[in-house]
């Protein structure tokens, strides 16, 4: 099953090369990577997928816990979590195939960020079901190009059942 | 007033108690040997080789606890030194590096003598830093020393720029540093130590498994006191030897490939493994599936990486293995009564069986060559009273000193374990030397391993290092043999050295002194006569070629089911091919 970690690092340079390094070193998978800085900016959050048994994501737990750029590790998978990810699709179209392009990308409730007589490009936000899903029907098309980002993700904030919310109560 | 980053690196290290920097100049590190050169506060041993350097801070370090320090150039003084950093890595020594690096102007040019320092050293160090601002170079040279020697110990590499050994700055050294991301854990939690104390007082046939970590925490006293009090034999990883003293009743030796057969059957049938400070190593383990398979298993150990990584674990303390054993000990103190000794004489019994079945054992040759491991026990034996430290090399001679010498206290085996590195013993015996000048340091070699740094005996004379170095010398890579003969039908492959060098006259070649046993009657004296001498000696001992190393446990193999002597049709073929090995001997000792 694919795992989600979240991983906080010192926003300097080398650091994604240690991260690579500890996983191409011991044999871990990354099924995909992103990182980009923080509201703090001398920290970065990298959203590593990767897959493995149980012993192994704790390993690669335990591991980046021991990297010293490391300052934080959150294996999502331990709680519900909110995950997303955006591709951009370059299709080729022909003149007959360009309603059709359209309206899958309406269907998906994707947007066209740029077109030419050729091609369209759309840019589709989900999680990565729905990004196969469009793929999928845009394939027969003729894709040209295709950006992924890699899949981003945050924790859910829980949620106390309604019964124990305090009441609003209108007041005149 | 300003100072340069040389005279910086200078202060860092008076202010660090570097008594002893092993290096070896360069192009890039001009200026700082410039400046190590107008002073007499840090004694610069100059080494032959930077992996010589990089060893010998590594004996410094495991002898006296403290970080060993290097020095570098750029480049090829990098890359040599490559391998005494993974080997310090595997083996969690303190080390404190420092390279030289192009001017920051030039990095990444492709420069003359010009390597990625960090990108070579990232996977064999527990840190490195590239400092590119004089500014920063006090505060990185503070975090060196704190990443190397706090938590789990390894080493740390400092990638000096030229032109920032040569900038000037205000010189203020941090009185001390932290780092958000580097929080090690000291103190065992409570709860779980209560639970391993509970599982102790349970268990029938427990086991001390311990490592390295106790002596580089310093837990030797502790565990001590642990023993004796529950009366649990301890057996002890290759790293961990002297951290349990050698020749007490209840130490069980080393365990492992070629551990004890006492102390591996002890461990294959014990109900609880309490790991102290060691990682469940493949050498160790054998074949995981099969490890064990009636214990609980206790494991304390600072890293918490190393729980779980290799056998399943149902008490894990993630601790310093000093502070938790002493919270372990205070609390048993409390429950254990006296009739402990009764409850594990049967255990304890049964230990002495296996002990007296297949006791360590060898054969004198009829021919009267020397056996190895004849050798080894004199040397023990002659030493025990002078309490030496003791390097090896890697290989069989190495596997002998493990089961022979029974050290009494810790920080006196300096032996590479995990990365196995052949060519570590002459200088890691060199830079105990150079710790404990006054001390008998020695060294126990293999003709194979031995050549690897050779060239170090240039530093020993010139740097006066007494080291008593011991060739246990075969003409084979020992240990490759014994594969060979047991796993490649005999065919002995690229293991045959064939003319090794007079080693007694490459001694005096050195200005060192050389010595040689060539006959068991001459053994004993041999070792007196070395170690008589105050200078550094180099003592050929030509010894029985196909002696095996036994107990083994081949690789992969599980526990109990050890090889304990030679296979008949292997014995044959030995005294077939000891007649073509007598000739050659001849001719090599004559020459």
């Amino acid at each position: 099953m694919d795992h989600i970690i979240s991983v906080i690092v010192e926003n300097k340079f080398g650091v994604l090369s240690r991260v690579a390094g500890l996983f191409s070193g011991r044999g871990f998978n990354i099924e995909s990577l992103s990182v980009a800085p923080t509201l703090d900016p001398s920290m970065s959050m990298m959203t590593i997928v990767t897959t493995g048994d149980d012993r192994i994501i704790e390993q690669i737990v335990k591991q980046l816990n021991k990297l010293i750029d490391v300052i934080k590790v959150v294996d999502l998978n331990e709680s519900e979590f909110v995950e997303r990810e955006t591709a951009l699709i370059k299709v080729h179209t022909k003149p007959e195939d360009r309603a059709e392009a359209l309206r899958i990308a309406d269907i998906f409730r994707a947007s066209v960020v740029d077109s030419t007589p050729t091609t369209y490009t759309i840019e589709i936000t989900g999680d990565t079901n729905k990004i196969e899903a469009i793929i999928n029907l845009l394939q027969p098309l003729g894709i040209k190009e295709l950006a992924r980002t890699g899949r981003v993700a945050i924790a859910r904030e829980p949620v106390r059942p309604a019964a124990t919310q305090p009441k609003r109560v209108a007041k005149d | 007033m300003k100072l340069t980053g040389a005279e910086i690196f200078l202060e860092c290290l008076k202010r660090e108690g570097v008594k002893t920097l092993f290096a070896l100049p360069g192009g890039v590190v001009l200026k700082i040997f410039d400046i190590l050169h107008q002073q007499k506060d840090v004694n610069v041993i100059l080494t032959r080789h930077e992996q010589g350097a990089g060893h010998m801070a590594e004996g410094y370090a495991k002898a006296t606890g403290k970080a060993g320090v290097c020095l570098v150039t750029s480049g090829p003084g990098m890359t040599n030194v490559i391998t005494a950093l993974a080997d310090a890595y595997m083996d969690s020594v303190p080390l404190v590096c420092f390279s030289g690096q192009v001017p920051t102007s030039l990095i990444g040019n492709d420069a003359f003598q010009e390597a990625d320092n960090i990108g070579l050293s990232r996977p064999c160090t527990k840190y490195n830093f590239l400092v590119k601002d004089v500014n920063d170079l006090a505060v990185t040279i503070k975090e060196a020393f704190y990443v190397a020697t706090t938590g789990r110990p390894g080493p740390v590499l400092v990638d000096i720029p030229k032109d920032v050994s040569m900038n000037r700055t205000d010189f203020k050294y941090p009185g001390s540093v932290s780092i958000r991301g580097y929080n090690p854990t000291y103190d065992g939690n409570k709860w779980q130590i209560k639970q391993a104390a509970e599982a102790i007082m349970k268990a029938r046939k427990p086991i001390l498994y311990v490592g390295g970590g106790v002596i580089f925490s310093g837990a030797s006293e502790e565990l001590l006191e642990l023993a004796e009090l529950t009366h649990i034999p301890v057996d002890m990883t290759l790293m961990a030897l002297g951290a349990f003293p050698g020749e007490h009743p209840l130490s069980m030796g080393m365990l492992g490939m070629h551990g004890t057969y006492w102390a591996n059957m002890a461990m294959h049938y014990s109900d609880l493994v309490i790991a102290v400070g060691a990682r469940f190593d493949d050498r160790v383990t054998g074949k995981v599936s099969e490890f064990c398979p009636q214990a609980k298993v206790i494991h304390i150990d600072i890293d918490p990486t190393s729980i779980r990584k290799n056998v399943n674990v149902d008490i894990p303390i993630v601790g310093d293995c000093k502070s938790v054993l002493r919270e372990l000990v205070q609390i048993l103190r409390a429950t254990v009564n006296g009739d402990q000794k009764d409850l594990r004489k049967p255990w304890l019994d049964q230990i002495r069986e296996w002990q007296r079945a297949h006791p360590l054992a060898y054969e004198q040759d009829p021919n009267g060559d020397i056996k190895p491991q004849h050798l080894i026990k004199r040397i023990y034996e002659l030493t025990k009273d002078r309490d030496p430290i003791v390097a090896t090399d890697v290989g069989q001679h190495q596997m002998w000193s493990a089961q022979y010498f029974k050290l009494a206290k810790p920080n006196r085996w300096l032996t590479s374990g995990g990365l196995g590195t052949m060519g570590f013993g002459f200088p890691a015996a060199m830079g105990a030397q150079a710790a404990f000048p006054g001390k008998l340091v020695l060294c126990i070699a293999g003709d194979g391993s031995f050549q690897m740094n050779t060239q170090e005996l240039a530093t020993a004379v010139v740097s006066k290092l007494p080291v008593k170095v011991f060739i246990v010398n075969n003409r084979f890579h020992g240990m490759v043999r014994q594969w060979q003969d047991l796993f490649y039908e005999g065919r002995y492959a690229a293991s045959y050295l064939d003319k090794t060098p007079d080693f007694v006259k490459l001694a005096e070649a050195y200005g060192a002194v050389g010595l040689r046993a060539s006959k068991m009657s001459e053994v004993d004296d041999v070792i007196r006569e070395a170690m008589a001498v105050d200078k550094p000696v180099l003592i050929d001992v030509p010894v029985y070629q196909y002696e095996n190393c036994y107990p083994m446990i081949p690789a992969g193999g599980c526990n109990h089911e050890m090889i304990l002597t030679d296979p008949p049709e292997l014995k044959k073929k030995q005294s077939a091919g000891a007649k073509v090995a007598g000739e050659d001997k001849d001719t090599v000792l004559t020459a």
